[in-house]
């Protein structure tokens, strides 16, 4: 019998296309998203190199980064972006990559479009030159953010040369407490590893929590592993991933949908394969989350209190946290409950699906958003869009002082005139909570969408666990 | 991509851990479509205090950077390595560094050196001390120097990294030499893989 391999090996195994001693291996990648931010100079270098796009057809473009999410009747109040997007238009003529574009109701944050059109399948090698291209793991595939060089190369080529990664158990056991979300796990796992913590390797999630995840779950676990320092992290595929992909357009179909479930079940980590390493949390014991800091890795339970810079583990760390402090505004010991808001955002390819919108707008019970803060819903993309209004889900947020927006990546990174101003404090449901990330000055905690809006409604940081809607 | 055989000069001592791309290059500097031009844009929030240290006088052209560890984690944005490089630096000199941002760098020919904390401790330390101190990065033979100190350390680099170094060789060029067998892969390709044609197809319009 061959050697138990991990889900990852198996992967990585069935896409090289060459291997040489001293050489990373050469692998084939199945699927390549292109956006507007990182390919204008991809598809410049091209042009200057005379090569085309190999495989167009193994590539889809849209734009997300810096589209507007006002009425997109209206002129672009942007010529900068107006710029990048008629760029990515140009390009993607030019080398006959298919675009869904600002008018098409399927465009969307790369990473939300992708996986509800059924594209992201288990099996695949799926690359895009943007970090959270991690996302696409929960469904058993091998996904990781590239750089403008490399899109260049897969362009060109289809393939990226890649040296082995070593490979990381997070095992998270047990059931979650109620009003715990994807998002927790998540925070949990970043905070217990460090920001750095997967630096070098790629992830497998396992345990009960995270088989008891639903899918859009599971792409907001494994959209945040980048943040752990890890350029990948997947869920073997099972019933839940088939179950979603089942009918979807991209999905196979009749005969070819029972052989690919067939493959696809057999990618699972055998019995006896062994990680590199194996980090173990308990389901049960993880608190709603929120950062106090700006790395994704500050962050405590909703119980706590901002920790003081003192009791850090290396003076390194002390270091950091005085400045996130400084940054932040906060002094150590302030119970995260005293954390009083200006602004809510709930979106972004963390949590702008439309599960996520359902747990947000559940949280409102008829009530309105405090009078000092500002909220805003931004869905993930279109048909997010068309399902969320189907449901009346727009009409529970606008009643309740929310602003309903047209979608995008939005105020996660704020390329778009979505931004806080200088000072502001943001409970958002984004990934990043980085120093004037979601603009110069701005102030982001990072939450669940339960958490943003029950914050919203509350002025300040509540525990959604004895929260009543 | 550029050839780099050593680098020699002193070094901006960058003294914090977690240094992310965003504040590397901030969004608003992306909408760019060209490659160059990035450098006066780096640390663009952290520049407007006029004793972050990259306004010091004494470090301006500097070819190296020392910083801590995870340097460059975050967004996969090249344009943090494009902007490192258009301020003059060819090696990055950190205890640990983002695998994307690490990755970038080994495309376009900026050298990343990660030596254990006590090394760059030391480092860091004497480029505080002495701005004009001299460092010499070697990569022929992976050692990090102190000249006249007799202070000398070994690193370790990717071997296929070091030879795209140390030859100036481009990336995509070189595996347009194995076209074959990537032609010989597609052959063998499962056909259950979905492919984008159907994207095409005349898009719904938006909204309603």
């Amino acid at each position: 019998m061959s050697t138990p391999r991990t889900i990852i090996e198996k992967i990585w195994d069935e896409h090289v296309v060459r291997r040489q001693a001293g050489e990373p291996d050469l692998l084939y990648i199945d699927l390549h998203l292109v956006h507007e931010v990182t390919s204008p100079q991809a598809f410049e270098s091209l042009r200057l190199n005379g090569r085309k796009v190999r495989r167009p057809d193994l590539t889809l473009a849209t734009v997300d980064h810096n589209v507007p999410t006002s009425d997109r009747s209206l002129p672009n109040p942007d010529p900068l972006s107006t710029t990048q997007i008629d760029t990515m238009r140009m390009n993607c003529k030019e080398f006959g990559v298919p675009l869904w574009d600002i008018f098409d109701l399927r465009q969307g944050i790369v990473h939300i479009i992708s996986p509800e059109h059924g594209l992201t399948q288990p099996g695949m090698t799926i690359v895009c030159g943007d970090s959270h291209t991690s996302t696409h793991g929960a469904f058993g595939s091998l996904a990781f953010g590239i750089g403008t060089s490399e899109v260049e190369h897969v362009l060109a080529t289809q393939t990226l040369p890649q040296s082995t990664p070593k490979t990381l158990a997070v095992e998270v056991t047990g059931t979650l407490q109620h009003g715990v979300t994807a998002k927790d796990i998540a925070l949990a796992v970043i905070r217990q590893i460090g920001v750095d913590g997967g630096i070098g390797s790629v992830i497998e999630y396992r345990g009960e929590a995270i088989r008891n995840l639903s899918m859009e779950g599971r792409m907001t676990v494994c959209n945040m592993t980048i943040e752990g320092g890890a350029r990948a992290g997947l869920v073997a595929p099972d019933e839940t991933t088939f179950a979603y992909l089942r009918g979807r357009e991209f999905a196979p179909k009749g005969e070819a949908w029972e052989r690919a479930i067939e493959h696809w079940k057999a990618l699972a980590t055998d019995e006896g394969a062994t990680f590199d390493r194996t980090v173990t949390l308990r389901g049960e014991e993880i608190e709603p989350h929120v950062t106090w800091g700006t790395t994704p890795a500050q962050s405590v339970g909703i119980t706590g209190a901002v920790p003081r810079p003192e009791d850090a583990a290396t003076s390194s760390a002390r270091e950091t946290a005085e400045r996130s402090l400084k940054y932040m505004d906060l002094k150590a010991g302030t119970p995260i409950q005293d954390i009083a808001i200006d602004r809510v955002f709930i979106g972004s390819c963390t949590n702008g699906r439309i599960e996520d919108l359902r747990a947000a707008a559940g949280m409102i019970g008829g009530r309105k958003v405090a009078s000092t803060v500002q909220a805003m819903v931004v869905p993930g993309s279109g048909p997010v869009k068309v399902q969320a209004e189907a449901e009346g889900l727009d009409v529970i947020f606008k009643d309740a002082g929310f602003d309903w927006r047209e979608p995008g990546c939005s105020m996660c990174l704020g390329m778009n005139p979505d931004i806080l101003l200088p000072g502001e404090r943001c409970a958002s449901t984004s990934n990043r909570n980085f120093e004037g990330r979601q603009g110069a000055g701005g102030r982001t905690h990072l939450v669940s969408p339960e958490m943003a809006a029950a914050a919203a409604i509350a002025g300040h940081f509540v525990d959604v666990r004895s929260w009543s809607a | 991509m550029k050839q780099v055989e050593q680098v020699t000069g002193n070094a901006i001592p960058l003294n914090r851990a977690d240094v992310d791309t965003d504040q590397i290059i901030p969004k608003q500097f992306l909408k760019r479509i060209e490659r160059s031009g990035f450098g006066e844009f780096a640390f663009f929030d952290w520049k407007k205090d006029p004793a972050f240290i990259t306004n010091d006088e004494r470090y301006k052209g500097a070819p190296i950077l020392l910083a801590q560890q995870n340097f460059g984690c975050g967004s996969s944005r090249e344009h943090a390595v494009w902007a490192i490089e258009d301020m003059g630096v060819t090696a990055v000199i950190a205890p640990s560094f983002g695998d994307i941002f690490r990755t970038n760098c080994s495309k376009v020919g900026l050298v990343t050196v990660q030596l254990p904390q006590e090394d760059i401790d030391f480092l860091m330390a004497r480029a505080e001390e002495l701005p004009g101190g001299q460092i010499v990065v070697d990569v022929a033979t992976q050692s990090v120097s102190v000249p006249g100190t007799g202070w000398s350390r070994p690193f370790e680099i990717d071997p296929f990294v070091k030879y795209r170094l140390l030859n100036g060789l481009d990336d995509v060029g070189l595996t347009l030499q194995y076209v074959d067998a990537i032609g010989e892969f597609e052959a063998k390709r499962d056909d259950l893989k979905p492919n984008t044609e159907a994207a095409f197809k005349s898009p719904a319009k938006y909204p309603g």
